[in-house]
């Protein structure tokens, strides 16, 4: 583990953290009446695009894993399967508007990351999501954002049957808050994780 | 096997819940009886009224005491806190509902004798509906109304109403529609509107506008009663300190106004408020706030024969129904313990003939009272008697009083001061009286025990922690249940008997209650003394306490059916994310792996993972199975609720009924296919022969009575007498099956077929007779027991369910077995009493049940049940109370199911209440019957994947074979573990059953949250049947392994 690779991945989060707020800001200054509460749908769309996008020039940019060749039909069959896996991580989604979109942010935050760092192989994934299998810190950091971006859609189903009669309230909102906010303390949280365990983390090499 | 001492145990702990809900009942349910009997007009009570000079022209229509007004026009404004109708306050910030009600002020103080404003004690609990009875009746609330109806809410006692419309008054309602419920067929005309959806501020106000005015014009009512909701969902929804409110209060003083100008001479109107609000706009508890109602009297001819006091006068709710009654000239309620507002009685003359007026006013109310203490107090005994002895001595006193005074006045009638100050000092009495009595009634009745209610909950915990205490202790096999069960339950004997010698001596009233929960406490103490121990916490205790907090809030609570699977499929996805992030899923890493630094999955695991998904799916289906609940007013009921009955359509109702009966018949199938793939399914013993004949019989059965009863009425015309026969016929053929079947298999538990091969001579060993004796017995038998293995294998015959015994089928899963036949019995019983459709939904049950188990068994520890497991499981029986159509609300409770296999009538309470009980909670009553199998079910799944390899196998390697595949009889062999495992089993049931009593109780403690009170009764009543139920599953598996041991013993003799 070198100091390079944890601040190149500072910075990596830092661009993902801005890209969230970026999504529930910037379209203000084009839509009229934009708001994350008040068009949460638009919102939901901005926000999806704009970590997606991010993710992809990341990945191209700074590129944790060797990209494949372009061209190659490996890399046609692995864009295939990323397809297949994307759309396969939003279940039961197709069942209206509202969870569809909330499907695909979730889906950004979660599956999207781990195709971008992992790409579409499935053991390596399996083997990521275990105790002992994490092999760099782009690995934990997947880790914690992922479980984080999940607790937290898991936590936004709380307050849906409140009656406090607040717009948030309807699903899928308040899961898409609880799915960003996790979002955004995962990416806080696994540098500061990686940090403070730096003694502890001894990655296998390949 | 010590069998017994874990029953008794486990018997012990529920006791202990049980004492502790008792006493938390106790203290919390004001209960009272409720006396049948009704004021007549012919009968007042006490002597009749004289041909007195100051009693006038008696005019028609009069009751007892001549009538002041023809008509009332009651406007019920619910909600309406005291200060909503005062002025503003001098000091402090101007609040929005200060000063709106502004018409009531003017009235009083441009007509003091005309109107007056009193505060309006309501009694606690401060709900809507507690309060229309107490409104009406006269009389004190209560949460289970002794010997009330069984099916409605309908107020079966006299009421104000009743007598109105017994004198033949019209009664004109408009409002709120819980009053629908409550007086049935009442009312002359009505105006009903929806009232549980507490968001909706206008629709019941702008309804009774819509109507008021022309009906009070159109003069055709003795009695109209307007309840207006808006203030009060206004509260809830905003609070008292809103714009909202202001603007709602606004709206209440111009439809006064307008009211006051259309009113005629001989109409009283009272404007009241049924209870008031606290500041977060909730009501239902008895803080000042919301006992403080605002009550109105108004009427165009004078009411008062003086000027108001000072301050307004404090007037108690139950006043209003004598008042009301002796005005309008009707008898007085049966069971009314108020008293007359004398000063509305009094009002031309001089002062003496007032008070003779008022004297007669109360004369007659304290007679109406007296009247009924005397007939209450021969009904039941909760009033105490030397109170009502003091009683009956002020009132004989009084009346006798009452007699001298009028032969008095009536001989010389004069105006001395001497006699006004007599009459005072009689007034004085029966209102001392009137107020005693109501005082006696109040502390006797509408009272909460908060000693015990506490003493209750601490119980309940102290109960909850033993069994977290005692599930995680070593068991140790025999001194064990002596220090942890015979010494407590010693010393709870003792102290019960203590106390009980005490009571004796002391020649106190011996109260069961009270001695059984010092018992329990005393014992429980005993225990913790010798065990105490500070458990660590387990991680699926996060979503059980998810499930508890879920229960401090209101919304919560609500939502429940929702939020249970949502919790269940929590639970079982982090239960495989755990299993998952330890890599219990994945191959063990070779080195290839770690080369290409991937690793997959077991197949297993992958086999888990469709069980999830399997699990999900369930969990997703029964929601389709939903009731609603009152406070969500946009909801629908699930279709497949309704009885076939009510269906139009033929064609939908055809394919429904197939649809049901193929749920039948998948149930029966699927049962007997588990069966014979465990081999239980073999030989002549009566439990097997029962299942192949009596099922299939017993569908059906359940399929002839659906398609009687789901038969159109009309169209089977001359076979209407047939119909009616075959409606009583067909469940009570089902009973009896399933009463015989449950009965065979009790008795006959062993599903066993023992095939005896004659080619080999003598007894055949098994090594389950306690320890094998020798290596050389072992060595000696193993061989002979493959080869006769195999021969069975060849002649294609179901496979061997234990290794050893080996022409033995079934002996490996002999317990569950019989577990899962008195399952699937209850089951049938528990169909015949839903609805058709939601046979689907039972299937379901049986469905979710069986991967759960699977799950639990891939994901297993061997001889001890985790506690996810415990938990998922009980969730699963919570979501399926929702899922099979019920709420834990009384309008959603099945009473049809009272009515399966009876006319409509019953002798007794006791049937169906039976039915109904098991109607409601049927799936408590599967899940906790079943629950044993979360214990044997690991077990039973070890076979399979042992079994495929063990073709293969070289013989020499059969000894090691032989013993991996024993499935149940390991249990057999080590008979402590198991009793320490179902006694561990059972107490972690109750702790997770427990827990949520406490969290419920716990709640109740807190003042405004009594209208909870229903649901814990739900939840106490569902935790007394889920435990008792619980025992008798265990009961059952210890009653098989009595089973099989004599099965054993028959086996060595031949
Ligand atoms: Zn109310
Ligand atoms: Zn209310």
């Amino acid at each position: 583990m070198s100091e390079a690779g944890v601040r190149r991945l500072c910075a990596a989060n830092l661009l993902r953290g801005c890209s969230v707020l970026l999504a529930a800001t910037a379209p203000r200054f084009f839509l009229d009446g934009f708001s994350v509460l008040g068009t949460p749908l638009t919102w939901l769309c901005a926000c999806s695009v704009s970590v997606s996008a991010l993710s992809v020039v990341l990945n191209a940019a700074l590129g944790p894993s060797p990209p494949p060749r372009r061209g190659s039909l490996a890399h046609k069959v692995g864009f295939l399967k990323c397809c297949m896996y994307f759309l396969m991580s939003f279940g039961r989604a197709f069942l209206s508007l509202n969870t569809f979109l909330f499907a695909v942010l979730l889906s950004t935050f979660t599956t999207l990351q781990c195709l971008c760092v992992l790409g579409p192989n499935i053991q390596a994934w399996i083997r990521v999501f275990s105790k002992n299998g994490a092999m760099s810190i782009w690995d934990n950091n997947l880790q914690i954002t992922t479980v984080c971006s999940v607790l937290g859609a898991w936590f936004g189903a709380f307050p849906i049957p409140l009656d406090w009669d607040r717009p948030w309230q309807v699903w899928p909102i308040s899961c898409s808050l609880g799915a960003t906010f996790g979002y955004l303390a995962g990416l806080i949280i696994a540098p500061l994780w990686i940090h403070w365990n730096r003694k502890q983390l001894t990655y296998k090499s390949r | 096997m010590p069998r017994w001492p874990v029953l008794l145990f486990l018997a012990w702990v529920s006791l202990l819940f049980a004492a502790g809900l008792g006493l938390f009942l106790s203290g919390f349910l004001l209960t009272r009886a409720e006396l049948p009997q009704r004021s007549s007009c012919a009968e007042p009570p006490g002597p009749g009224p004289g041909p007195w000079p100051w009693r006038g022209q008696r005019p028609p229509r009069s009751c007892w005491l001549p009538r002041r007004f023809a008509r009332a026009l009651l406007v019920l404004i619910d909600a309406l806190r005291f200060d909503f109708a005062a002025a503003a306050a001098a000091r402090g910030r101007p609040r929005h509902y200060h000063g709106k009600l502004g018409v009531l002020r003017q009235l009083a103080a441009a007509q003091p004798r005309h109107g007056r404003l009193y505060r309006f004690r309501a009694d606690a609990p401060t709900a809507t509906m507690q309060r229309i009875k107490g409104l009406t009746t006269g009389s004190l609330p209560t949460f289970v109304d002794v010997g009330s109806n069984f099916a409605s809410y309908a107020i079966r006692e006299d009421n104000l109403l009743a007598q109105l419309v017994h004198n033949g008054r019209r009664v004109v309602f408009m409002g709120d529609d819980t009053w629908e419920g409550l007086f049935p067929k009442m009312f002359h005309r009505s105006y009903f509107f929806p009232s549980f959806n507490v968001k909706d501020l206008h629709t019941v106000d702008n309804g009774i506008l819509q109507h008021l005015y022309s009906t009070v014009d159109g003069g055709e009512w003795d009695l109209l009663i307007a309840h207006f909701l808006g203030v009060d969902h206004c509260g809830h929804k905003h609070g008292p300190d809103h714009p909202e409110m202001a603007k709602k209060l606004l709206q209440m003083n111009e439809m006064l106004r307008t009211l006051v100008e259309r009113l005629g001479n001989d109409t009283l109107l009272v404007v009241a408020g049924d209870h008031g609000m606290t500041d977060t706009g909730d009501h239902g508890g008895d803080s000042e706030k919301e006992v403080n109602a605002a009550l109105f009297v108004y009427s165009k001819t004078p009411l008062f024969g003086t000027d108001p006091p000072e301050e307004p006068e404090v007037v108690p709710q139950v006043n209003l129904v004598p008042t009301l009654a002796l005005l309008l000239g009707v008898p007085i309620p049966y069971s009314s313990i108020g008293e007359v507002m004398a000063e509305l009685f009094a009002t031309d003359g001089d002062a003496v003939s007032a008070a003779l007026q008022q004297l007669d006013v109360y004369h007659i109310n304290a007679n109406q009272v007296d009247r009924f203490l005397r007939s209450y107090s021969l009904v039941a005994q909760d009033l105490p008697t030397e109170e009502l002895q003091q009683l009956q001595d002020i009132f004989s006193s009084a009346v006798e009083e009452h007699a001298q005074l009028v032969a008095h006045v009536q001989e010389e009638k004069p105006s001395s001061p001497e006699l006004q100050a007599r009459l005072g000092r009689l007034l004085g009495r029966f209102q001392r009286y009137l107020r005693e009595a109501r005082a006696v009634c109040a502390r006797s009745w509408a009272r909460f025990r908060p000693l015990r209610m506490v003493a209750g909950c601490a119980l309940i915990a102290a109960s909850c922690l033993l069994c977290y205490v005692a599930s995680a202790l070593p068991a140790a096999p025999d001194s064990f249940y002596r220090s942890c069960l015979l010494a407590p339950l010693l010393w709870g004997l003792a102290a019960a008997l203590l106390l009980g010698l005490a009571c004796a001596v002391m020649q106190e009233g011996l109260d069961l209650l009270v001695v059984s929960s010092w018992a329990a406490a005393v014992s429980q103490v005993a225990f913790f003394w010798r065990w105490w121990a500070c458990p660590a916490l387990a991680f699926p205790m996060g979503i059980l306490l998810f499930r508890c907090g879920a229960m401090f809030s209101d919304s919560f609570v609500v939502a429940e059916a929702r939020v249970v699977p949502f919790l269940l499929a929590s639970l079982v996805a982090l239960l495989v994310g755990k299993l998952h992030w330890d890599g219990r899923l994945t191959v063990p890493e070779g080195p290839r792996q770690q080369l290409l630094s991937s690793s997959s999955y077991r197949k297993e695991s992958w086999h888990l993972l469709y069980l999830v998904a399997a699990l999900l799916l369930c969990v997703r289906l029964s929601a389709a199975f939903h009731q609603c609940r009152e406070e969500s007013p946009q909801c629908r009921p699930s279709l497949f609720l309704a009885p076939l009955a009510g269906l139009r359509d033929a064609r939908a109702k055809n394919l429904f009924y197939l649809a049901c009966v193929a749920a039948l018949v998948a149930l029966v199938c699927a049962v007997r296919r588990w069966l014979r793939h465990c081999g239980n399914l073999n030989g002549s013993e009566p439990a097997v022969l029962f299942v192949r004949w009596g099922f299939p019989l017993l569908a059906v059965f359940v399929a002839c009575y659906w398609a009687v009863a789901s038969s159109a009425e009309d169209s089977l015309g001359k076979l209407q007498e047939l119909v009616h026969v075959a409606l009583v016929a067909f469940p009570w053929a089902v009973y009896g099956l399933v009463g015989a079947g449950l009965l065979l298999v009790l008795c006959k538990p062993v599903t066993v077929f023992a095939k005896d091969t004659r080619e080999t001579a003598g007894p055949i060993v098994t090594p389950y007779l306690g320890v094998a004796s020798s290596e050389v017995d072992f060595l000696h038998v193993i061989p002979q027991i493959y080869r006769r293995m195999q021969e069975s294998l060849k002649s294609h015959l179901e496979r061997g369910g234990c290794g050893a015994a080996v022409a033995a089928y079934g002996l490996g899963s002999v317990y569950s077995a019989a577990l899962v036949i008195a399952l699937t019995l209850l089951a049938f019983l528990l169909l015949l009493l839903h609805s058709e459709r939601l046979s689907l939904a039972f299937l379901l049950l049986f469905l979710e049940a069986f991967v759960l188990l699977h799950i639990h068994a891939r994901a297993r520890k061997p001889f001890s049940v985790p506690w996810y497991a415990v938990i998922s499981w009980l969730l699963a029986a919570s979501q399926f109370f929702y899922s099979t159509g019920h709420q834990p609300i009384f309008p959603a409770i099945h009473w049809n199911a009272a009515f399966v296999g009876f006319h409509l009538d019953h002798s007794t309470n006791l049937l169906p209440a039976l039915l109904v009980g098991a109607n409601t909670f049927a799936s408590h009553i599967l899940f906790a019957v079943g629950c044993p199998l979360l214990l044997l079910w690991p077990f039973v799944c070890e076979a399979p994947s042992t079994q495929r390899r063990k073709a293969r196998k070289e013989p020499r390697e059969e000894l090691h074979e032989e013993e991996e595949h024993m499935m149940e009889m390991r249990l057999r062999e080590a008979p402590d573990r198991f009793s320490a495992a179902l006694l561990q089993l059972g107490l972690k049931c109750l702790f997770v059953l427990g827990m949520q009593q406490l969290v419920l109780a716990g709640m109740l403690m807190v003042p405004h949250c009594a209208c909870w009170a229903r649901r814990f009764l739900f939840e106490a009543l569902g935790f007394v049947v889920s435990s008792v139920c619980l025992l008798l599953g265990i009961l059952l598996v210890m009653r098989v392994d009595c089973a099989v041991s004599a099965w054993f013993s028959r086996l060595q003799l031949r």
